[in-house]
């Protein structure tokens, strides 16, 4: 199984360290034919609106909706913001999962945290899973196709899924546990049917 | 589901979601948006741009926090500013700002010539200056969650940002290669700390991230910088001192994601109107040069 990163900005090489250590083949992608040949893309952190702006420049828009269709997609934070079908300001956005997001939901730089999540469907579920947020989104609204996956002690949903798509409001690829990425992978071999 | 706020991890990784990006100075609300639009994925928020301090001359010292709010308010990419090298005070307003990424910064005039800021003090992360190996290490050790490579700044020549790097890398090269028995000593000549020095050692990168600034005004130079292996860059004056500040920006956007496609920088290159006129390193007088400041 080959797995693309996109990198077109910000923490892609994290996510390529935590795939090796998997012993999962990972390539960088930058323009629309790098996605050929694979299985399963991660849109790393970064600036959604960066990577946005460079998603339109270069033809990556329709490119990666297609490929939504039937490959495995997952976002963390910018990544996750980019998956979704709204974030209350005007930005470009692929709308491929019917979640709604708020950016920097929690404050700014200030008011970044990392907490302990109980992730039951994780392998092994135990320990409990050390999430790092950095100006991080809420996923304000899941409907239609999606479900919520994780939500804090307060409610606020911080990962939801939707088939082979799964968005993250924080950053596995910033922690040596691989667990996350791990669930991915067996994410990305299952039948395309959502 | 106990939070502990701001961890190193925390700081350090603000500074990781900005990799492969360009963070740029900006002087007014409308110049945050133009940034933004153009793709930057932070600004620094500043009164006057190096190129305008070097030439007006007199103390330099952190903007009015006004200034700051209201790009602040305008844009939803991380906001930086500048207080001088050792004024905490400075660095405190800030803070209190809530600006997301602080630049104890040699532009502005130093406040302090033996000390710089204790930046484990601080809840907000911190961005500092380095010309070597063991300049950058000193800051990370006083706190520093993120490097830049020092250039000279307000110049628009990137002579001095490629001295800087090639120097940085080069001494990791050469740490690498350095015997166990010999750390201390080769900690000792750079001035460096000595555990940090282990684990440069070992992981052959600089603990944080280390983006490249001073003197960056093209698309090309962008590349240059990220070929020679810095993790994204900085731009100051050559932005907005240039003849089509929002077509410049977002080329040296394109050209920092695309560094080794020759074929894209060629066509990102095109018609971008006039550059920052600039001024040749050499024939600044020795005293008046921004990089020397920093112990």
């Amino acid at each position: 199984m080959k797995i693309g990163v996109l990198a077109l900005q910000g923490d892609f090489i994290e996510h390529r360290h935590s795939l090796d250590s998997l012993g999962a083949e990972s390539v960088e992608v930058r323009l629309p034919g790098q996605l050929e040949g694979l299985d399963a893309l991660i849109i790393p952190g970064g600036e959604s609106t960066t990577i946005g702006k460079l998603m339109v420049a270069y033809g990556l828009l329709d490119a990666l909706r297609a490929f939504a269709r039937e490959k495995a997609i997952w976002g963390t934070c910018a990544g996750a913001i980019l998956l979704s079908q709204d974030t209350g300001r005007e930005q470009d956005l692929l709308h491929v999962m019917d979640i709604r997001i708020a950016r920097n939901a929690f404050g700014r730089q200030v008011d970044s945290f990392e907490t302990e999540l109980h992730v039951p469907f994780l392998t092994p579920a135990e320990p409990p899973y050390h999430a790092v947020f950095i100006r991080a989104p809420i996923i304000t609204e899941v409907f239609g196709r999606a479900s919520a996956l994780i939500k804090l002690e307060d409610g606020r949903v911080v990962a939801a899924r939707q088939g082979k798509l799964l968005a993250t409001s924080f950053h596995p690829e910033l922690t040596q546990d691989t667990r996350f990425h791990r669930y991915f992978l067996e994410m990305a071999q299952l039948p395309h049917a959502e | 589901m106990e939070q502990q706020v701001s961890g190193f991890a925390v700081k350090k990784g603000l500074a990781q979601m900005l990799k492969g990006g360009v963070i740029m100075d900006v002087v007014t609300a409308e110049h945050a948006r133009i940034a933004e639009d153009a793709g930057a994925v932070a600004v620094m928020a500043l009164e006057r741009v190096p190129a305008d301090i070097r030439a007006s001359g007199g103390v330099a010292r952190m903007s009015d926090p006004e200034l700051i709010l209201r790009i602040m308010e305008t844009v939803s990419i991380p906001v930086m500013a500048k207080c001088r090298i050792g004024h905490f005070v400075e660095a405190q307003i800030l803070e209190a700002l809530g600006v997301d990424y602080i630049d104890e910064s040699e532009v502005l005039t130093p406040a302090d010539k033996a000390h710089h800021i204790y930046k484990h003090a601080f809840k907000v992360p911190f961005v500092c200056g380095c010309r070597n190996l063991g300049e950058a290490l000193r800051r990370v050790g006083e706190g520093a969650a993120m490097i830049r490579t020092k250039g000279e700044a307000g110049t628009g020549d990137v002579v001095e940002a490629v001295r800087h790097a090639r120097q940085v890398l080069g001494d990791i090269r050469t740490l690498q290669a350095v015997p166990e028995e010999e750390v201390m000593a080769f900690a000792k000549n750079l001035g460096a700390p000595y555990e940090l020095c282990l684990e440069v050692r070992q992981t052959g990168r600089m603990p944080v991230v280390n983006f490249a600034a001073g003197g960056i005004a093209t698309p090309a130079d962008a590349a240059l910088m990220m070929q020679l292996g810095v993790d994204g860059v900085f731009v100051g004056s050559g932005i907005f001192k240039s003849g089509d500040p929002a077509k410049r920006a977002a080329a040296i956007v394109k050209a920092t994601t695309h560094y080794q496609d020759a074929k894209l920088l060629a066509e990102v290159s095109r018609n971008l109107g006039e550059p920052m006129v600039g001024r040749q390193i050499s024939s600044i007088p020795e005293q008046d040069l921004i990089a020397k400041r920093g112990w």
